[in-house]
Parts: C-alpha cells; sequence; structure tokens
C-alpha cells in the first residue's frame, strides 16, 4: 500500500471574526521557483537563508516607470539611488538601463564611480559631505544638492580656492498636504528659506544653479503629493527666470514611490493600493508642463526611484528551524532568517509563501527570526500551511533597503544571487564567513594570549 | 408573459443589531415585477444570518476579507462564477469597495458579471478628509473641517472651531467633544485605532436627515428618498424611520448627483439647521440598510440599479410616498447545526 | 488520554463540543486521530496506526501528535482526569 503524504495534524476554532479560509488560498499559495530556478535547488546551491533577485523584474520595472514618464514629458533622467540597494550588479543593470546615479555618502559616491558612472552624472545628496568629499564632488563636475547653509558656505569657499564653478542644486522642502512633514532637509519654501538660498547662489556669482531639488517623503501613496511638489519647484525656477534671467536646468523630484509591499496596520493590499508609475507620472508631469515653462524652457525631469524599481525583484528564501506552541496557544515558527537581514520587516508585513506544495489547511502563526532578541519577529500573524523543520519559505518584496540596512548580528549576512535574463544563477555577493567580520579588527598584542 | 431570470450576487448579509444592506437589498430584489432573481450571497463570517435565510437567497459562499486583497477575491469570485453564471453583483460594504471597483472591469470583460459603481475618483473624493474640498467643488455646505496630526494642534483649533466640535476617524468612528481636554482624549483614542490623520469637524446643531439615492453615472437622479430616524440604538442605527417631504433637502440631493455624476447607490447623512441650511456631512458610497423604506415609498432602487447594471432602460421617479415608516425588528430562527457545519468547514450553504 | 466521548466528528473535518457548544476545523489527519482516540487508543496504538498509512517517521509524528493532544486539552476536548498527567509524561 502506498503511503499517504504527512501533514501535522492541526485542529482550529471556529470563531466568528477569524479570517476564513476560503479562497484565500493564493496568499500562501506556493512558490516554487523564480525566473526558472527552483527554490529547492537555489537552497541546496548557495545556502539557507539566500537574497535572489530578478533582474528580468528589474530591467522590466525600469522599462515601465521610464515608459510611463516619458510618454508624458519630453526629458526625463532616472539616477538610481545607491541606498536603495547598492550591490554592484544591481546599479550596474540600471546604469546599463540609462540610469544615473544618486549617492548620499561619500562612499556611495566612490561607489559610483567605481562602477563606471561620469562624475557629472553622479547626484551627490544629504546631509554630511565632507569638505574632501565636496572638494572630489566639485572637481568630477557632479551634481551638489545643498541641504543647509552651512554647506552652501563651505562650497562657496572652496568654489574660490579650486577656481572651478560647481554645479549645484538646493534641496527644497515643503507642505504637500503629507504627514509627517520632511522639515528636517533642504530649505523650506513656504517660510521663504528655499528663495533666500536660491538668491544667496545666485547673487554671489560662485557657483551654478543647475537644479532644484524635492523629496517629500517615503513609501508615498498619494500622488497628488508630487503634483504638488513638482508645481512649487516649478514656481521656483520659473522665480529665477524672471529675476536673473537663467533657465535652471533640472527639477528633480527624488524618490518615495510606494512599492507593493504591505505597510503595517494598512487594510489594503500594497498590491492593490500603491498607485502605478502612471498615476505618478502623470501628476508630476502635468504640474510642470502647467506650470508656465516656455517650450524650450522645460527643465529636464529627474527621478530617483529606487524602492517601486527593485522591492519586487528581491526575494529572500529562508528554511523553518523549528515550531513551538506559545503559552497561549499560538502556534510559533521559527526560521532561520530574521530582523538582522531583514530590516524592512519593521515597517511592512511582508508577504511569505511556502516553497512546497501543500493541502489547504492552515494554520495561524507567529513568525520568528533565529536571533536570541525578542524584538526578532518577522510576522506577528500570519496564515500558513503547516511548516515542518527544514521547509522552505520564499519572502516577496525585499529588493529595496535590506541589502543595505542588513547587520552583521549574531549570525552572518547570507550570499545574494541574481538570476539573469537568461534564467542563470550569478553570486554577486558571497556569503559572509568568519573572516569577513574579522578582517578590520586589530587585537593588541598582550590580549592574544588567554589562559583558561 | 414569463419573467426574465438573474443570477444577483450580494454582500451584506449581516442582519445583525448593526446590519448590513444585504438582505433589505435582497427583499427588494424579490419585489421585481419585471424580473425573478436568484440570489447568491457572499458572505465574510459564518453567522451573517442572510447565509441561513433560505427564502431569500439561494445559495451563499463565503468570500476572503477586503484585507486579503484583489487577487484572493477574483480567484475565488471566478470559482463561484464556474458555478452560478453570476450575472450582476452588488457590494454593499464600504470596506468592500475598494477592491471592487478595482475589479470592475475584470469582473465585467473575463467574467461577464456586471456591477453599477460609483467610479474610483467618486469613491475617492468622497472619503471623509476630503470633505472640505468636496463641499466646495460642488457647492454643497458642509461643516468645516480639518485634519490634524497631532495633539499639538488641538490648542490652536479655537482660531477656526467653537465648542463642541467632532473628532472623527479617516474610515470609522467619531466623538463629540466639548472641550479641548476631551478632543485630546478623543484624539488618542480613535488615533490609536484607526491611525492618522484625525479630522476635526465643526458640530453642527440641528437635526439629522438622511437620503437615499441612486445616480444613473450621467448625472441623472434616478430615484431618491429622504427619511428621518425616529428611534435611534446604541450604535446609533436607525431602529425606525419616516419619508419626508422636504423640496430642499430633494434639490441638494440632485444637485450633488448632477455635479459628481454619481454612479450607483448612496446614502446622504445631512444636517438641517434651526435656520434651514442644510450641511453634508457623509456620503455611504452604497446603498444604507433600510434602503427598504424606499421600496415601501415606491421607489425599487436596487430593481433600478439592477437594470442598469443589466442594461436595461430605467426611468427616473418623480415621486415617493410620505410618511411611510419602517420599524425594524429582530427575529430568531433556528438553525441546524449541520448548517453551520457546512458554510465553515466547505465555505457554501 | 481519553477524549470526551461525546464530541460530534464530521467527515468535512468539523468537529463539535456538545458540552460547551464550540465548534472546530481539523484537518484529515487530525481528524484522523480523534476518532482513534475515540476508539479508546493508546498513544502507542494512535502512533503505530498512524506511522502504518502515513509517510513520517516516529520523532516526528511523536513531537506533532502531543502537541496536537496539548491543543486537544486547550480546547477543552479531553477528559481532564489526573491520570491524564502520567500518560503524558
Amino acid at each position: 500500500m502506498k503511503k499517504i503524504q504527512y501533514e501535522r495534524p492541526v485542529i482550529q476554532r471556529l470563531n466568528a471574526g477569524v479570517m476564513n479560509k476560503f479562497g484565500t488560498k493564493t496568499e500562501y499559495a506556493p512558490v516554487t521557483e523564480i525566473d526558472g530556478n527552483r527554490v529547492k535547488d537555489l537552497i541546496t546551491k548557495f545556502g539557507s537563508p539566500l537574497f535572489v533577485l530578478s533582474e528580468k523584474t528589474m530591467r522590466q520595472n525600469y522599462k515601465d516607470a521610464n515608459r510611463a514618464f516619458k510618454n508624458r514629458y519630453p526629458k526625463v533622467q532616472f539616477a538610481w539611488s545607491y541606498k536603495t540597494n547598492y550591490m554592484n550588479a544591481v546599479c550596474n543593470v540600471y546604469h546599463q538601463e540609462g540610469s544615473w546615479a544618486e549617492a548620499v555618502s561619500g562612499f556611495e559616491y566612490q561607489k559610483a564611480l567605481k562602477n563606471g558612472v561620469p562624475g557629472n552624472k553622479i547626484i551627490f545628496n544629504g546631509p554630511d559631505k565632507t569638505e574632501s568629499e565636496l572638494r572630489a564632488a566639485i572637481y568630477n563636475n557632479s551634481m551638489i544638492h545643498i541641504d543647509h547653509l552651512d554647506e552652501l558656505y563651505l562650497i562657496k569657499e572652496l568654489a574660490t580656492e579650486m577656481n572651478k564653478r560647481p554645479r549645484v542644486a538646493i534641496r527644497v522642502n515643503m507642505d504637500t498636504g503629507i504627514y509627517p512633514m520632511w522639515d528636517r532637509f533642504g530649505f523650506n519654501y513656504e517660510n521663504g528659506q528655499a528663495w533666500d538660498a536660491i538668491n544667496k547662489i545666485m547673487l554671489n556669482d560662485k557657483m551654478d544653479l543647475v537644479g532644484l531639488h524635492a523629496h517629500i517623503g517615503t513609501f508615498m501613496l498619494a500622488p497628488s503629493a508630487y503634483a504638488v511638489a513638482a508645481t512649487k519647484l516649478s514656481d521656483l525656477a520659473l522665480g529665477v527666470k524672471l529675476k536673473y534671467k537663467k533657465n535652471i536646468q533640472y527639477i528633480d523630484l527624488g524618490g518615495g514611490f510606494a512599492s507593493k509591499n504591505t505597510l503595517k496596520g494598512s487594510y489594503l493590499q500594497g498590491a492593490d493600493s500603491s498607485p502605478s508609475f502612471d498615476q505618478f507620472a502623470e501628476a508630476i508631469t502635468t504640474a510642470i508642463l502647467n506650470a508656465g515653462f516656455g517650450e524650450s524652457d522645460l527643465p529636464l525631469l529627474i527621478l530617483e526611484t529606487g524602492r517601486a524599481l527593485v522591492d519586487d525583484a528581491g526575494y529572500l528564501l529562508g528554511s523553518v528551524i523549528s515550531n513551538k506552541r506559545l503559552a497561549d496557544g499560538r502556534r510559533a515558527t521559527i526560521m532561520d532568517f530574521g530582523v538582522n537581514i531583514m530590516f524592512t520587516s519593521f515597517w511592512y508585513d511582508h508577504k511569505i509563501s511556502p516553497a512546497q506544495e501543500f493541502s489547504q489547511y492552515t494554520e495561524d502563526a507567529v513568525l520568528y527570526g533565529p536571533l536570541c532578541m525578542n524584538i526578532d519577529v518577522i510576522r506577528e500573524n500570519v496564515t500558513l500551511p503547516p511548516l515542518k523543520r527544514n521547509d522552505q519559505v520564499v519572502v516577496h518584496c525585499v529588493g529595496a533597503y535590506n541589502m543595505t540596512q542588513w547587520m552583521q548580528f549574531i549570525s552572518l549576512r547570507p550570499a545574494i544571487v541574481l538570476i539573469d535574463l537568461e534564467e542563470k544563477a550569478h553570486v554577486i555577493r558571497k556569503r559572509e564567513t568568519l573572516q569577513t567580520i574579522e578582517s578590520e579588527e586589530v587585537l593588541p598584542a598582550y590580549l592574544k594570549e588567554i589562559k583558561l | 408573459m414569463k419573467k426574465p431570470l438573474i443570477n444577483v450576487a450580494v454582500t451584506g448579509l449581516n442582519a445583525i443589531d448593526s446590519p448590513g444592506p444585504g438582505v433589505p437589498v435582497i427583499r427588494a430584489l424579490r419585489d421585481s415585477k419585471d424580473f425573478d432573481v436568484r440570489i447568491i450571497g457572499l458572505s465574510y463570517e459564518t453567522l451573517e444570518p442572510g447565509i441561513y435565510m433560505h427564502d431569500l437567497v439561494d445559495k451563499t459562499y463565503q468570500i476572503p476579507f477586503p484585507s486579503s486583497g484583489v487577487a484572493s477575491l477574483l480567484t475565488r469570485l471566478r470559482y463561484i462564477n464556474s458555478i452560478e453564471n453570476i450575472d450582476v453583483l452588488i457590494p454593499n460594504f464600504d470596506a468592500e469597495l475598494f477592491n471592487f471597483i478595482k475589479l470592475e472591469e475584470t469582473l465585467r470583460d473575463d467574467l461577464g458579471i456586471k456591477t453599477f459603481l460609483p467610479t474610483s475618483e467618486q469613491f475617492e473624493a468622497r472619503q471623509k478628509h476630503c470633505l472640505n474640498e468636496y463641499g466646495i467643488k460642488h457647492g454643497i455646505k458642509v461643516p468645516h473641517s480639518k485634519k490634524i496630526f497631532s495633539i499639538h494642534d488641538i490648542p490652536g483649533l479655537r482660531a477656526e472651531f467653537t465648542y463642541p466640535l467632532v473628532v472623527k476617524g479617516q474610515y470609522y468612528d467619531a466623538s463629540v467633544a466639548y472641550t479641548p481636554e476631551q478632543a485630546v482624549t478623543y484624539f488618542n483614542k480613535i488615533s490609536a485605532k484607526w491611525g492618522l490623520p484625525i479630522i476635526v469637524q465643526q458640530y453642527v446643531y440641528g437635526s439629522e436627515v438622511n437620503v437615499t439615492a441612486l445616480g444613473d453615472g450621467k448625472g441623472n437622479t434616478i430615484g431618491a428618498v429622504p427619511m428621518r430616524k425616529q428611534y435611534i440604538t446604541d450604535k446609533g442605527k436607525a431602529w425606525a424611520g419616516i419619508s419626508l417631504d422636504d423640496d430642499e433637502l430633494m434639490k441638494t440631493t440632485r444637485k450633488l448627483i448632477k455635479s459628481t455624476k454619481w454612479r450607483g447607490g448612496m446614502e446622504l447623512e445631512i444636517i438641517k439647521t434651526r435656520e434651514g441650511d442644510y450641511y453634508l456631512i457623509e456620503i455611504n458610497p452604497r446603498f444604507p440598510a433600510w434602503v427598504y423604506l424606499a421600496v415601501g415609498c415606491g421607489q425599487n432602487h436596487p430593481e433600478a440599479l439592477v437594470k442598469m447594471a443589466m442594461g436595461m432602460p430605467v426611468k427616473p421617479w418623480k415621486k415617493f410616498d410620505v410618511g411611510k415608516m419602517f420599524i425594524r425588528y429582530a427575529y430568531d430562527m433556528i438553525v441546524e447545526l449541520s448548517e453551520f457545519e457546512k458554510i465553515s468547514t466547505l465555505g457554501e450553504l | 488520554m481519553n477524549i470526551k466521548r461525546n464530541i460530534a466528528l464530521s467527515d468535512s473535518g468539523f468537529v463539535f463540543n456538545p458540552s460547551t457548544g464550540d465548534s472546530f476545523s481539523t484537518n484529515p489527519i487530525g481528524l484522523e486521530i480523534i476518532r482513534l482516540l475515540q476508539e479508546m487508543k493508546t498513544a502507542e496504538q494512535v502512533k503505530k496506526a498512524i506511522l502504518a498509512q502515513y509517510l513520517t517517521d516516529d520523532a516526528t509524528f511523536e513531537k506533532d501528535f502531543y502537541d496536537f493532544v496539548n491543543m486537544l486539552n486547550r480546547f477543552n476536548l479531553m477528559e481532564t482526569e489526573e491520570k491524564d498527567e502520567k500518560a503524558t509524561n
């Protein structure tokens, strides 16, 4: 007699008000392969946990975004946001598609140069740029986005000293009707700071004001807020034209477009409620086209979109370490990945799929990571089939802000694999070893010896 | 002549103390002189009374909760439609409308299921936090309101508002605050549950009147019946109500539908002040639970909605009976455990 | 280890406790275990029956079985007799 496939016995109380399982199977429908590669094979070959990036999805997202904006506006330029994911392989996929680079620190700036991005196609953002980093950016003709007055004065000094005209933009913050208002970055629009800074640059005539930049928030679900930002930046640009007879070359609306992730506490699924590139493009380009620029004066529109381009191209594969029963009777499943490598689980309810077939029976569970830290919770409540030790899962939409915010804490960081357009898997970052961690450590001689 | 049979799927079968509109909508459809209906109930929970009302509902299927997203809902509807061949679907909950509006085209083109819903622009524009702009745009008086994000905004409210004011959550919940201290309390309570922003609205003294109405999507009001609640339950729901003769109110309703080109059923919540001004306080983008009063007054709105969804001609009503009342009552059904078992384990009954 | 005798079971996996009015849903293997327990089978006999039918091993099933019985206890589906303590130790 052939034996029946085993599944753990489960029993659940039928409660009024509890999520019913009928028709919800798509939520936990198994995902057994990614771009033609079986999850099981990937884990066997590269270990668990494992980050996997789909080049196909990355390029497709870029094409979708690019098309959405170019169909509506004549001059569009994307700049890859390094902080979102600065794996060189990822950056270069976007650079091959035509993206410039957007860096927010000296080391990201160096990475962009090293990747072969010409200095004049690097945008240098952020509140912390050191004197030597600014020197390099001025030397390379990069676009320097000024965040505060101290920086403005420092650049002025360097310009004199280096006898070179830096290409600068100012970062503008403003009320776009959304909360929270990011008024800690750049110069405020409503209270006149921004216009003041512009005048300081224009009257001093040591640098070229080439652009205006705003970055209104993160994970924005309201395209209308971008329309407000585009209108206000256009207004400043037109003010410059009127007063100084000079055209602002570009308007940079930063990033912040929401991805398909679901924010914690959100009632609707992110995949349904996040606006499309077309909706963002419509709001932004309409605002600029209607602002009152002459046709030949239309500024270049720069977008620093990161998350919406890469988030759903990233997957995290992992395995079950153990199952437990909590004191209150809830099922707890411990995975081999935690908040240490999946920082975004602090703010999203990531979609998690089993990587093998199951019956339709499910259990409500808490998913924990492997750390001996109470905060290591991946999902506070998730409905999954009865997983057993060594079963595998796929976490979706982890391409943004994880591979740059992960930390080596308690366990080492896993490998990252990129699946190319021919469905071949390439390691783009190796699994860390003890040596990786200790390579920068220095042990004083007198501490070398221990006796126990 | 034999009446045509139309398969209509209906949600909102929770005819409980805070009732959904599903059961009254089904009663209205069963009253139709022009067509017969087979009713396919769509339920979220296993104890929704409509599931067990076999004289009203022919078959019920559980559907996934709105929070599980469009993809799950579509998968389930595909399955249900493969058995039931649904002609028209009438969603009756605010929380599920986002998903159904999103699916409208797919349902029509892929599954042949027709709906008659507001557009997503109409749906979004009437959200509570947009009411100020809405009033200005459509020339309707609305109580002054403001979005706030912090309790530190509350002391400054005196410049624009006079107490009492209404503290509201973005989607649900509202409390009347008579002092800034109370406003702080409600701010904390409601924001903890429904998040930010909190909407502060000027409290308007007067009597609340409600209108159930149906727009054809081209600006015409197909039907509208105003009602005043005569008795309210402790959940703020009407227990009894009476249809009103109020030309001003009808004018306001027609003006709003004309200006918004509202498509589908709606309920307007309006405060009529002693001075005779009408302030719109809320628009519900679906029929109210008391929609059967309209049928009793000679306007069968759900029937007209199904006709419009099916592309049948519909003439706007010119009148309705004034002074008709509805009185809601509770009724204990006796249900076999085996029925509960079926809906609980198979998701169908 | 005695399951309450009056528990009603149906093939769909519906479990009803008539003395409390609670109802539950279980998967096919859970249903089978409850049926075996109702037939007064011991833990050892249940294990034997399941291992004969399903692709699993001794240790895995034992762990899952005690977890399942623990849930039956939590849901008040087991007789609360002192001697049960011994059986599960």
